[in-house]
């Protein structure tokens, strides 16, 4: 049967199955497509946004995958490991540490927030198995709410923040937006080489480098393999005595972890902090920029998140120029491309859940038929 | 030792106990956090009646969104985060009721009659989509929720309005993002047999349209479409051997729930006075979830008295918390706290255990 089926397959149909495979990158690449030469910018600049960009969200987004190999799909929770990374910077910047220094510090100190946001939100996406998405984003709303509660009120009333610089000026909370003029593109510039005009971060792109050799070398490792077996299959993983639920929250609590550093890397790059919104669309963009990248909610590699991030970022920073160049309002292109975003999860969700039960589907026929055989 | 507390079963502390495990935790805290602020409220100052009024108008607002909530929750869709799409089906309606002349109450029946079509179609459409992904439901409906209210952001911008009300000034076309209601339909159902008691004021008629829409979604549920709908919710596969088509009582609930979302917002604006058109749709589907959740819904249970107690707890924690916490320890902290009881309680009824298992 299966052989009859081979035959069939012709070249063409091959090239639709590619295509039917990659769907959403290949949209993307048209999308760029049409709009760099509407927008007019020049190659150069173009390479030297992504570049930046490159450097800025990469890291955020490899924190992404560990959850997607453990099965528990796209960690919207990624945000705690934000706002714990963002709590750090805060603390860094009171104590004016500045530099190099004041980043290494700020990611250490953000590790034990980081573990403890990502133990609760372990713990709790294991009591909601079977919806960890819906829950993990829910979870980052919630978490949101206590971040306000922490830094707009805590901070400087029961919290020590010694200078009111960047304290909001009734004495108590920290201000709309937090300078990191200390730390600036410390970590980019340190050996940064210029190629023709194009600044290249050389050593956040080392840094990226060893995280992606890490997590290579982690899938190979016990835990990485115990994990893999549990996205597999929860109660296969359980009867080869595989410790399931630690296995899932180790996996949350590393993706926090790595969320966290990346925020200061992305925020050390951006030179000042929006304290409330820095974290409130960054899992949003990280995890459209994953999926534009070809990945889905059961399989990401790290070939995705760098697809991901050139041909999204491509997108976001032509669309509002080509759409301002079609239409004459550049609101339509920021528009589009939030559309954009949004759009693409909700497609990558439901390729994924069709896929899903389409599995389920012919599972069951291949149950029925075998018991037709064995009868 | 289990044996010993079987034997003191009926005593007052188990059925109070009984009674906070049907009511729920979460739930008593907000009831009781609740009737603190209430207690509270003359002693810092805020007037009570108008602290009810508040409440009142507030409750005439909200309710029917969060009446939405109900079909689909029978159905076994679970919360409708997908409640924008309906919401745009109803900004349409007021929208194009304005935009085609109509002032006064006339134009909220126009809004409502030319609401109903899209948010028919939308409503097939969005339930022919969470037909075919059964099980994730949540997490589709929400981003279906917000790419259809960023698509219609560009919409807002480019389709072709003209009623100098309701766009920009200076470009001549493009809503604005805020549309005042005055002369339209703002406040005709609240005015209507308004009650005023001293400083009590009743919005009778919105009320009665609750009422009205509430009684309805009740006999409904009463009856033998009704009936399969909670059969296809609680047990699919027992459904499907009664004979019941699952595909169509859940594309009904769909449907229904985005009407109910249409006329919701027109109830909303009508009660606020202005349409909000752009990003603002965007968070309207996690306070009327969590509204209905404090009402002691759960994922897949719902009924209409669950609507009243979840909008009168909620509504009455978002009108409360800024005056009374405000006056007593001068911190607007009301916000915070707004966001950390509505998500926690949507994350303790994903967490149920006795949901979980479809």
């Amino acid at each position: 049967m299966s052989q009859n089926i081979k035959k069939e397959t012709s070249v063409g149909k091959k090239a639709l199955g590619f295509l039917a495979a990659n769907s959403v990158p290949v949209m993307f690449i048209l999308i760029c497509a049409v709009c760099i030469p509407i927008s007019g910018f020049s190659p150069a600049y173009l390479l030297n946004e992504i570049v930046t960009r490159m450097g800025r969200n990469v890291f955020l987004i490899l924190s992404l995958l560990i959850p997607i190999m453990a099965g528990m799909g796209l960690n919207f929770g990624m945000t705690l490991g934000a706002m714990a990374g963002e709590i750090a910077l805060i603390f860094v910047t009171d104590w004016q540490i500045w530099g190099i220094p004041g980043v290494v510090l700020a990611m250490i100190i953000s590790i034990p927030f980081s573990i403890a946001l990502g133990l609760l939100c372990g713990k709790i996406l294991n009591m909601a198995k079977g919806r960890e998405m819906v829950t993990s984003y829910i979870i980052s709303y919630f978490i949101n709410g206590v971040y306000q509660l922490v830094v707009l009120y805590m901070m400087g009333s029961i919290i020590p923040i010694k200078h009111t610089t960047i304290r909001l000026p009734r004495g108590y909370g920290i201000r709309n937006t937090l300078s990191l003029l200390s730390m600036r593109q410390s970590i980019d510039n340190l050996l940064a080489i210029r190629v023709a005009g194009v600044k290249i971060p050389m050593l956040t792109f080392i840094i990226i480098a060893v995280m992606c050799l890490v997590i290579v070398w982690f899938r190979r490792t016990k835990l990485g393999q115990d994990m893999r077996a549990v996205g597999q299959d929860m109660d296969v993983a359980r009867d080869a005595g595989i410790n399931v639920e630690r296995t899932r929250i180790i996996s949350i609590v590393i993706s926090t972890v790595l969320a966290g550093f990346g925020m200061i890397i992305y925020l050390q790059n951006m030179g000042n902090m929006p304290t409330y919104s820095a974290h409130s669309q960054i899992g949003m963009f990280c995890i459209a920029a994953l999926l534009v990248g070809g990945a889905s909610v059961d399989r990401a590699s790290i070939g995705n998140v760098f697809l991901g991030v050139v041909l999204f970022h491509l997108m976001f920073i032509v669309a509002p120029s080509a759409g301002g160049k079609i239409t004459g309002d550049t609101m339509i292109g920021e528009y589009f491309r939030v559309f954009v975003s949004y759009g693409v999860i909700t497609v990558a969700l439901v390729m994924y859940e069709t896929k899903k039960r389409r599995a389920k589907a012919s599972m069951g026929e291949q149950l029925q038929a075998a018991q037709q055989e064995g009868e | 030792m289990s044996e010993q507390i079987k034997k003191n079963d009926g005593t007052f502390m188990d059925r109070v106990r009984d009674m906070v495990r049907s009511f729920g935790l979460p739930r008593m805290i907000i009831a009781v956090f609740l009737l603190v602020l209430f207690i509270a409220a003359p002693f810092v100052g805020a007037d009570f009646w108008t602290q009810v009024t508040n409440l009142f108008n507030r409750f005439s607002w909200n309710a029917v969104l969060v009446l939405a909530m109900v079909p689909m929750v029978h159905s076994g869709c679970g919360l409708n985060f997908g409640l924008p799409l309906g919401i745009i089906s109803g900004l349409l309606g007021a929208t194009l009721s304005i935009e085609f002349g109509f002032t006064g109450f006339p134009s909220f029946v126009m809004a409502v009659l030319i609401a109903t079509p899209f948010a028919l179609i939308f409503g097939v459409g969005y339930g022919w989509l969470l037909n075919k992904i059964k099980g994730g439901e949540m997490m589709i409906a929400t981003y279906v929720g917000f790419s259809s209210v960023s698509f219609m952001c560009m919409m807002w911008l480019l389709l072709p309005y003209h009623k100098p009300d309701m766009v920009w000034g200076l470009a001549g076309k493009g809503l604005r993002t805020t549309i005042s209601l005055e002369g339209y339909f703002a406040g005709v159902l609240s005015n209507f047999m308004q009650i005023q008691i001293g400083k009590l004021v009743i919005p009778t008629g919105a009320l009665l349209v609750f009422a009205l829409l509430a009684f309805l979604m009740w006999a409904f549920l009463h009856t033998k479409t009704g009936t399969a709908m909670t059969a296809v919710g609680s047990n699919p596969t027992f459904a499907r051997a009664a004979g019941i088509n699952i595909d169509k009582v859940r594309m009904l609930s769909v449907v229904m729930s985005t009407w109910l979302a249409a006329v919701g917002i027109l109830m909303y604006e009508q009660g606020f006075g202005f349409i909000q058109l752009y990003m603002a749709p965007f968070n309207m589907a996690l306070p009327a979830v969590s509204a209905i959740l404090i009402g002691g819904a759960s994922v897949n249970k719902a009924s209409v008295a669950n609507v009243i107690i979840g909008t009168i707890l909620f509504q009455g924690i978002v009108t409360m918390t800024p005056t009374v916490m405000n006056s007593m320890i001068h911190m607007d902290i009301s916000e915070v706290i707004r966001i950390i009881v509505s998500n926690g309680m949507i994350l303790y009824a994903l967490t149920r255990k006795t949901e979980a298992t479809r």
